[in-house]
């Protein structure tokens, strides 16, 4: 038990981790909210080795930490939006037996999108941030997949046990 | 692990189609625009005609500033002192329905259509 802390600590400092790399690379493909989502694959990991509570207590201390630290609370906002929003969709498929892995972090790529679409609507209170929609959808497929695969293949050498946590 | 399961194509089939038909239905309707449309938080600061040439300075209330550039039919954010500059970095915009938004300082600039077509439904409504 006592170990799970440590590991949730671990888990932590990886999604932080991977929040300062994406905040280095500066990618951009020409529409505000495509990012490579990074810091999901720690918590897509803590998801299946844990559960959702580990997972959201995860995820939602990244966001405040990884914004207080290279954001700002406009950030938090932003993000803590995506992030609950693909957080419940990600769990509900994952719940749903017929989600593999990939099927599970696409779709958290794309309610990520889809909830920060939402906050940006609520911002500007204009319709017209819809116009991204479909390109938001598809770029949230694309990294989910992308994070989805690496998390499958992190798992593989992870294992799934718990055995060294006894 | 690896395996994929019924259901990720379904979920992936259907985003596409969402995402198709959106698409689909902005080509269809997308002409060029007339006009820039100007909102701050939801209210409008401004309309413009994008047939001139002009450069605009936007000032938020917290002293945000946006310049704004008309050019070519096209309008783009030419500086911004939001921290992530990403206004600066949507480009330029002329289609119908384009918009180029600054979430930091709240600001919208949106393309509308050739006619008042739209205007005038607005004000037939509000009659």
């Amino acid at each position: 038990m006592k170990k799970k802390t440590a590991y949730m600590g671990l888990f932590l400092a990886f999604a932080l981790i991977l929040s300062y790399v994406e905040s280095l690379i500066p990618f951009y493909f020409g529409v505000p909210g495509v990012k490579l989502g990074l810091a999901n694959l720690a918590v897509l990991l803590a998801l299946y080795r844990y559960g959702w509570k580990e997972a959201l207590m995860l995820n939602i201390m990244r966001v405040f930490l990884s914004g207080f630290l290279f954001g700002n609370l406009f950030v938090i906002m932003y993000s803590l939006a995506g992030a609950v929003c693909s957080f419940l969709v990600m769990c509900l498929f994952k719940r749903m037996k017929n989600f593999s892995l990939m099927g599970v972090s696409m779709a958290g790529g794309v309610f990520h999108n889809i909830g920060q679409i939402l906050v940006a609507y609520f911002v500007t209170k204009t319709a017209g941030v819809v116009f991204y929609l479909p390109i938001l959808l598809g770029a949230g497929m694309a990294t989910g997949l992308m994070i989805g695969l690496i998390a499958g293949n992190v798992m593989k050498y992870l294992g799934k046990g718990k055995a060294e946590e006894r | 692990m690896l395996k994929w399961k019924k259901n990720d194509i379904y979920f992936v089939m259907a985003v596409a189609a969402i995402a198709l038909c959106l698409i689909c239905q902005r080509f269809m309707f997308s002409k060029e625009g007339a006009r820039v449309v100007v909102q701050r938080d939801g209210k409008t600061v401004g309309t413009y005609s994008l047939a001139e040439e002009e450069r605009l300075v936007f000032t938020s209330e917290d002293g945000g500033k946006n310049v704004l550039a008309i050019r070519d039919g096209k309008a783009y954010m030419e500086t911004a002192d939001c921290p992530d500059k990403l206004c600066v970095k949507q480009g330029a915009i002329g289609r119908e329905g384009e918009s180029i938004i600054c979430l930091p300082h709240k600001l919208v600039i949106q393309v509308t259509g050739g006619e008042d077509r739209e205007a005038d439904a607005v004000a037939m409504l509000q009659n």
